[in-house]
């Protein structure tokens, strides 16, 4: 029978027959990070549980951690006790630890596929909702929460339901100045921000097929913003190519076994979805947040919406509630809103692709006087990457800050934060209420726009500069 | 994990789409706090005003829903971020059981982990619970009985309400789901050294 990707990965990790629908599902790595991770190796010493499968397990600190140049685990004081514990529970347990200056270093979702931690065909959790991330590899990857993270560190295996089937695809070609970013934040605007609840999402189509490795990391990155724990791209030559070689990625012999495997898991023709959407790459514009919901996004060119025009009441207020936050007018055209932060980062665009896309846009030109504007690489290797490149001098030169790999400004949990009231375009994947700060408004956008806002000082079609 | 059989009381209506779990309880507060204390922190963007004092036209602070211990939601409640802390909040200032259209799938796991039951119903029910509370001043009582798996409204209307069967068995029972995985030790171990054989590259390249 045809079947697709997702099956061909779940079925055969399905340990048991739990009945009612439930299967026992083995976990094949765990990603641990300094705010769940510290707490779920402590937990579970608490416990008296030892863990599972400690080599399985690969830890790094990124959200608590200060992104400031020269920064030390004691940069952010609110953050040292879990850097410590991290780094204490995981020598006690032997959890490899990708320390603050090693290569290796960085946010989670960006760390796991650069190392080759994250593998085609294998299932890999993380106490982290952005886990989703790493399906690009073509891993079943999704979060969980700290008491199944304690579960999975303590027995390799969860209780699950299989969830549905979605897939989306796109066909025909992305237009210039559109960026995988935009793909994903168009299919959440016309899809809405529950579309995936329940389903395991497969991209798929000519314009999935088209885009690097990184490219498809950033699209599944925002599964969850749509809903789905977990999105995933068929592993295929790109993918192949990227991985080999990298430090934990198989060599040899076992590199042939598993590329034998690998090859054998994209969906095979005429087999069935629970769903199955449709989009044409060739109507995505490049993608602006207006609202506190990723599904509050538009098209660059379009207006920001009237609450009178809501599908239904608990959306009226949401978008009522959103308008008033974010400080913006309903009618008025959401281009030329003027913006005070731009933060390039986080694990949705953060690495060596998205740090030449908005260089791409910065060359030559300078940040507007009013506009802070940081670059947040997403980790250690792809601060080097971009140094060896001379990317850094660009962004300085051209008014950037060039910071430290860690999630900085996406999460705010680290005391660093966009001020009160301050406008920030975010290349991140979160513009709820207070994400980035008390009180900071947030414009989610992909990193050519970003870029594009920080020279101009407001909300821009980076398609008209590629143009000037 | 807490048992859950059943809650009475008056339920808050907080009908706004995607709540998300950074608005019901704030990172920093779970950089610096345990589990236990983040029921003051719930929801706090909502609850307080920029000076700190307390908002009075949110739900929660309005005199008749300060104890309420069902919370009436909008669609995709808890999406977002995986934080069980969100949980912790929510059951910290005494929510126990909250209903909504449709959860955000993370959250809705993370609730059964800890003795919060989410009850999915029609958007125009939950509209309709809220009518008949706040026609009551607050004064109209819902009650959930998990065993019969049964909302009664203040106006005494009876809805049931579907749960999966293995996590209703465990909130009644407060059972313990790690060590019942404990209990499949020697499954696991099959499987693995069958996997081991067949996909050895996933396991080597670890080493
Ligand atoms: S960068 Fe942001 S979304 Fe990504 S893991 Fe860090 S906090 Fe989460």
């Amino acid at each position: 029978m045809a079947r697709t990707l997702f099956d061909k990965i779940w079925d055969p990790h399905v340990v048991a027959d739990l009945g009612g629908g439930w299967s026992l599902l083995h976990i094949d790595r765990v990603l641990l990070h300094d705010l769940s991770g510290a707490r779920a190796l402590n937990e579970i010493k608490e416990a008296g549980y030892p863990l599972a499968h400690p080599e399985l397990v690969f830890a790094t600190p990124d959200h608590a951690v200060s992104s400031a140049p020269g920064r030390t685990s004691e940069t952010f004081a609110g953050g040292a006790r879990l850097v410590a514990g991290l780094r204490q529970r995981a020598a006690e347990t032997g959890v490899r630890l990708f320390d603050l200056g090693e290569d290796g270093q960085g946010i989670v979702h960006v760390m796991g596929p650069e190392l080759g931690v994250v593998l085609p065909g294998t299932t890999l959790v993380c106490g982290d909702s952005h886990t989703c991330t790493n399906g690009g590899m073509g891993a079943y990857a999704f979060g969980i929460g700290a008491s199944e993270l304690k579960h999975v560190l303590a027995t390799q295996c969860l209780p699950q339901r299989k969830p549905k089937r979605l897939r989306i695809r796109y066909e025909g070609t992305l237009p210039q100045g559109v960026s995988p970013k935009d793909m994903i934040l168009h299919a959440i605007g016309r899809f809405g921000a529950a579309a995936g609840t329940g389903h395991a999402v497969e991209y798929a189509g000519a314009a999935v097929r088209a885009l690097s490795v990184e490219g498809r990391l950033t699209l599944c990155n925002l599964s969850i913003e749509m809903g789905a724990r977990a999105g995933m791209v068929a592993a295929d030559d790109t993918t192949f190519e990227w991985l080999a070689g990298r430090r934990f990625a198989p060599k040899g012999a076992a590199w042939d076994a598993a590329l034998a495997h690998w090859r054998g898991l994209p969906t095979d023709a005429g087999a069935s979805f629970d769903r199955d959407l449709l989009i044409d790459a060739a109507d995505i514009a490049p993608q602006i947040t207006w609202g506190t919901s990723p599904e509050h996004v538009l098209p660059v060119g379009g207006v920001i919406p009237d609450p009178s025009d809501a599908p239904d009441a608990a959306r009226r207020a949401a978008w009522t509630a959103a308008l008033d936050y974010m400080d913006l007018r309903p009618g008025a055209p959401i281009a030329g809103t003027k913006v005070d932060w731009v933060f390039i980062g986080s694990c949705t665009n953060s690495r060596i692709e998205d740090l030449r896309a908005a260089a791409g846009i910065l060359r030559g030109r300078h940040v507007a006087p009013h506009v802070t504007a940081w670059v947040v690489p997403g980790s250690e290797r792809v601060k080097r990457d971009a140094e060896a490149e001379g990317l850094d001098a660009l962004f300085r030169a051209s008014g950037f800050e060039w910071r430290e790999p860690g999630c900085a400004l996406c999460v705010a949990a680290n005391g660093e934060a966009v001020p009160p009231g301050a406008r920030c375009v975010s290349t991140s994947n979160r513009n709820f209420v207070g994400r980035q700060g008390p009180g900071a408004r947030t414009h989610l956008a992909s990193p050519a726009m970003a870029a594009a806002a920080a020279v101009t000082g407001a909300i821009t079609d980076v398609r008209r500069m590629e143009a000037a | 994990m807490e048992k859950f059989e059943g809650v009475t009381g008056p339920a808050a209506p907080l009908l706004r789409a995607n709540i998300d779990t950074d608005l019901i309880i704030r990172i920093e507060r779970l950089v610096g706090t345990g589990r236990s204390g983040l029921g003051g922190f719930a929801f706090e963007q909502l609850r307080k005003l920029p000076d700190g004092s307390d908002n009075p036209d949110f739900v929660l602070n309005k005199p008749a829903y300060r104890d309420s211990p069902i919370l009436l939601a909008g669609p995709n409640f808890g999406c977002g971020s995986s934080r069980e802390g969100a949980v912790w909040a929510l059951m910290g200032a005494g929510i126990r059981c909250v209903i909504a259209p449709s959860f955000g799938d993370i959250f809705f796991a993370n609730c059964f982990q800890n003795g919060l039951l989410p009850i999915a119903l029609p958007e125009e029910e939950v509209r309709r619970i809220a009518e008949e509370t706040e026609g009551s001043q607050g004064a109209g009582r819902t009650t959930i009985d998990l065993k019969r798996q049964v909302v009664t409204t203040p106006e005494g209307r009876e809805l049931p309400f579907a749960i999966d069967t293995r996590r209703r068995d465990a909130l009644l029972q407060g059972l313990d789901d790690i060590a019942l995985t404990m209990t499949r030790q020697g499954d696991i171990a099959a499987w693995q050294a069958r996997d081991r054989a067949a996909r050895a590259w996933a396991w080597d390249s670890v080493q």
